[in-house]
């Protein structure tokens, strides 16, 4: 081992670790660290790679059904879709850096996380993203939603995956920390999926993809930390992105995967070659040998400590069936890739590192990966909302959607999909816009739908109440569709976790999130947290992205919110209390946010949810929307713009009715001629289905209130973002 | 009929023309990778859409002297058809088969959008399908798609019915033209009209789950008039 000075105190408290964390570190070498083991533990042991406040209560969440193949833990999750067909997906987070350097650090979370998709062996066929920004005032958000949504559109387009849907947010609580959640679908054959578990003593270590370099040094310690006013200062812990490399590197591997030479791999993502190693040498209950020096390096005298710990993107480590060596740098020489043997697997369960010969580090694995902290963080529960204060509507239903279709919370978000290919790959059947995107199951007639949701704002108010709905607002997207939901990731965002406030909200996310996936059986497969998301002590919304997907076993009976016919008659199903506490009307017309959030009733809504889809999967609804932010109104709104149809509504007077926001609601549109048959139906299962309008001319029309035509409408509703984002 | 898609570092609407082009033509279609230096006798060769080096220095430059392309020029000079498809565009463009040059777009923003555009010139083998003056709804998703030419080409251009497509408007569509082209150009023709090359992606109007079928008429004209 090099002599290395001694690792003093602000070395440690530098590299992120506590007193104890370092204690560990002594027991575990028995000796002191040198500065490139310090490094590696610190990577290793940080919020971003280890999970230790949150791993107590995600092991709480329920990861298994009979269509599981694989839950978290590894790249991504595996689900079965039927015909010898797998869905690999996951979705990611990339706060940090897209908030210091918005391009990068958008399009560096989408390579990522198509990354840990294609590492399993799948073709990516469809991105998603979850994007939050601060308040539409603020100094900075406009920079950002620009650089963010290029970033995005950048390294999709280029890698030629569709970008097929996502969410837009803008809150004053995120602007100091933005939320880039980035999700990916891929689709493989069930039987070839590979797995990261390094095997077979002497076998060596390939790496393969882009050359190594300085960049994204400590991004998962910066991921892992509060922004100050030095934030401005971590630019260069931004990774930068190649999706060119990145679409020759999914074509390489797939290539390979063609072949039987992969015994494991894994990308390296955060924490780069430390995190994909060691990993891969855990799982696999064995040690790993690395010679640094044969590390593919884009400079000059990079140090072990620097290879080790760079976070440059595109590439990726396998572990090779002997004898392989040959043929697979050939498919990666044909594709013009990096690709060296950097190490072997060994028997010693320990990560050496050898540098032109001399060991550099020496640490065993298993305590590595197992003595890693883990802490049950004090938490307090978060105090239940007061009662919602009296609402008096300050206008009339009409002014108000106009309102509020042409505000930050409800208007198009065409702006930003328009940037986004939603089209390449020539699967896409549902486009943005809708419940749920819809991609074709290539060179079949079946589909998979892919939505992503949450709703922060109920969150806050009620952590337990936010998560469940989170997760039950993931699923009414796909059964809107008609499609059959299977399982969700998570992309868990909070603030600091250090503070029991805080830690609260995590609790309750996710024991709202766990009960509803128990109920709606829609289990998490993959996942990813990121907590620290504050500047100055003040915390983001709690945020628990989820991202889902479901199985259309014939792509013709989908339904879609456009309304297609006139003379056709709106049936609402599910109960309409008038829920107004939390909506998007309080905050956005009386600048409210009081009361609980609407209650999630989960069998109700596994209830109304199977109804809904019944219809569609027997082909009798083609025409359905779900009910969430802003209520009935913007609902049926929505439908009418999509399709150019007005609407005459009917229905008490009562702003709770028409923007109330309750839960496991839908709107059908349904030929005049079927109508009795689904009321009877629905009545025979106790199912609540009312008829409030009918189809037909060019206006929305409301009881007695003044009618709006649907092009003056669908005029506001497109231009406030267009014209937010062109305005100084 | 015989069809061939070159392959480039980077192409990514390669499979997207290649399921198309073979469900028109009820064959398979022969995909070419860009460093072979020769290609099997074909009726048409495909440049596909996508980001080919990653439109890295200029969109289309560097693959318009990959191995390649010295063998699709050779044959487009013989009259082979080819049929450049957005990036391809761009290549034709850079190979010197087409005039003009693809600019960034007027908004400067990628637009991706299904867009109307009208047949100039029906009388061409990649057009005999559609009726002149037929509207076609078509998605574009581009970054680099503003034609561009000099007076004196686009008027060699209008006098020898070489446009092909125009973007055009319909009823309460305010943006007909998604991206500053001039006169309106969505793609257009060399002068013997045996090499097209266009913004618009047909392949992705191909098939009634694409929400439309606008597309196939061009390769369905391609089809009857190369078999």
């Amino acid at each position: 081992m090099r002599n290395e000075p001694n690792i003093t105190p602000a070395q440690v408290a530098e590299h992120g670790l506590s007193e104890a964390e370092y204690q560990t570190i002594l027991n575990v070498l028995g000796r002191e660290p040198n500065l490139t083991e310090l490094g590696i533990f610190s990577v290793m042991w940080s919020e971003h790679c280890s999970y230790k406040s949150s791993k107590f209560w995600l092991k709480t969440l329920p990861t298994e059904a009979p269509w599981v193949i694989c839950g978290p833990g590894e790249n991504a999750g595996v689900v079965d879709i039927g015909d010898g067909k797998a869905a690999i997906f996951k979705m990611e987070s990339h706060n940090h850096p897209s908030f210091i350097e918005p391009y990068q650090g958008a399009a560096t979370g989408v390579g990522g996380i198509l990354r840990d998709v294609f590492t399993m062996g799948a073709r990516p066929i469809a991105n998603m993203n979850a994007l939050r920004f601060g308040a539409p005032e603020d100094a900075k958000t406009r920079h950002l939603v620009a650089g963010v949504v290029a970033g995005v559109g950048g390294y999709g387009n280029c890698v030629g995956v569709p970008t097929v849907g996502g969410e837009v947010n803008f809150d004053a609580a995120y602007n100091g920390n933005i939320l880039v959640n980035a999700m990916t679908v891929g689709l493989a054959d069930a039987d070839k999926i590979f797995y990261s578990a390094a095997a077979g003593i002497g076998n060596p270590v390939v790496y393969v993809g882009s050359k190594t370099g300085r960049d994204g040094i400590h991004g998962a310690t910066m991921a892992s930390a509060e922004f100050d006013d030095a934030t401005e200062e971590k630019r260069p812990t931004v990774q930068v992105g190649d999706p060119f490399t990145e679409k020759l590197l999914i074509e390489a591997c797939l290539e390979l995967m063609g072949t039987d030479a992969i015994v494991a791999i894994q990308d390296m993502g955060a924490a780069g070659l430390t995190c994909s190693s060691v990993e891969m040498a855990d799982k696999g209950g064995v040690g790993l040998d690395l010679d640094i020096d044969k590390v593919p390096q884009r400079e000059t005298g990079m140090t072990p400590y620097e290879v080790m710990l760079s976070e440059s993107q595109e590439r990726m480590l396998m572990v090779l069936r002997p004898g392989s060596e040959d043929a697979a740098k050939a498919i990666f020489d044909k594709w013009q890739l990096d690709f060296a043997v950097v190490g072997r697997v060994t028997d010693t369960g320990r990560f050496i590192g050898r540098n032109n010969g001399a060991v550099v580090f020496d640490i065993p694995v298993r305590p590595l990966v197992d003595e890693s902290p883990e802490y049950e963080r004090p938490w307090v529960k978060t105090s239940a909302p007061a009662p919602l204060a009296a609402v008096t509507a300050p206008m009339d239903h009409m002014a108000a959607l106009q309102i509020m279709l042409a505000g930050p919370d409800l208007s198009s978000r065409r702006w930003v999909w328009e940037q986004y290919d939603n089209s390449v790959m020539a699967d896409t059947v549902r486009k943005p816009g809708g419940d749920a995107a819809i991609v074709r199951i290539h060179g079949s007639n079946r589909g998979l739908a892919i939505t992503t949701d949450c709703t922060p704002r109920y969150c806050l108010a009620d952590p337990h109440q936010g998560g469940a709905q989170a997760v039950a607002e993931v699923w009414r997207n796909l059964t809107a569709v008609g499609a059959r939901p299977l399982a969700i990731t998570d992309c868990l965002n909070f603030g600091n976790p250090e503070r029991p406030e805080t830690m609260g909200q995590l609790v309750g996310c996710i024991q709202g999130m766990g009960e509803a996936c128990i109920a709606l059986d829609f289990p998490v497969v993959s996942g990813n947290v990121s907590l620290y998301n504050e500047t100055h002590g003040q915390a983001i919304l709690p945020t628990p992205a989820i991202g889902g997907i479901g199985v259309l076993d014939d792509l013709e009976k989908h339904a879609d919110l456009a309304l297609r016919r006139t003379d056709d008659q709106i049936i609402l199903i599910g109960e309409t209390k008038g829920h107004l506490g939390q909506t998007i009307y309080l905050r956005q017309l009386l600048q409210r946010q009081d009361g609980p959030p609407p209650p999630v009733e989960l069998a109700v809504e596994r209830h109304n949810g199977d109804f809904v889809r019944g219809l569609i999967a027997a082909g009798t609804v083609d025409t359905c929307h779900d009910l969430s932010d802003g209520g009935l109104l913007v609902a049926a709104a929505e439908m009418a713009m999509a399709g150019d149809i007005g609407l005459d509504l009917n229905g008490p007077d009562d702003p709770g009715f028409w923007f109330g926001e309750d839960q496991g609601r839908y709107l059908l549109s349904v030929p005049a001629t079927l109508v009795d048959a689904i009321l009877q139906q629905a009545e025979k299962r106790q199912v609540p289905a009312q008829i409030i309008g009918r189809t037909g001319g060019e206006t929305l029309t409301l009881n007695t209130c003044e009618p709006i035509s649907l092009s003056r409408l669908r005029r506001s509703h497109e231009a406030w973002l267009p014209d937010y984002m062109n305005s100084n | 009929m015989k069809a061939s898609v070159i392959v480039f570092p980077g192409s990514n609407c390669d499979r997207d023309i290649q399921v198309a082009l073979a469900n028109s033509m009820g064959g398979p279609v022969e995909m070419v990778w860009h460093g072979q230096t020769e290609m099997a006798q074909t009726d048409l060769i495909v440049l596909p859409g996508g980001f080919s080096y990653g439109d890295y220095l200029r969109c289309g430059a560097m693959s318009a002297r990959s191995p390649i392309m010295r063998e699709v020029v050779a044959r487009a000079q013989q009259g082979v058809a080819v049929l450049g498809i957005c990036n391809g565009f761009q290549i034709l463009l850079e190979a010197g088969l087409l005039p003009g040059a693809l600019l960034l777009n007027a908004g400067r923003n990628f637009v991706c959008r299904d867009i109307n555009i009208r047949v100039e010139n029906s009388q061409t083998q990649f057009t005999s399908r559609y009726e002149q003056g037929q509207i076609l709804r078509i998605p574009v998703a581009h970054h680099d798609g503003q034609y561009f030419a000099d007076p004196d080409t686009l008027a060699e251009l209008q006098a020898g019915d070489r446009i092909a497509f125009r973007y055009c408007g319909s009823a309460g569509d305010e943006s007909a033209n998604p991206n500053g082209s001039i006169d309106d150009i969505a793609g257009i023709f060399n002068d013997r009209r045996t090499v097209l090359g266009l913004m618009p992606h047909p392949e992705r109007a191909a098939d009634p789950l694409h929400g439309g079928t606008d597309g196939r008429g061009l390769l369905d004209s391609l089809v009857s008039a190369l078999s």
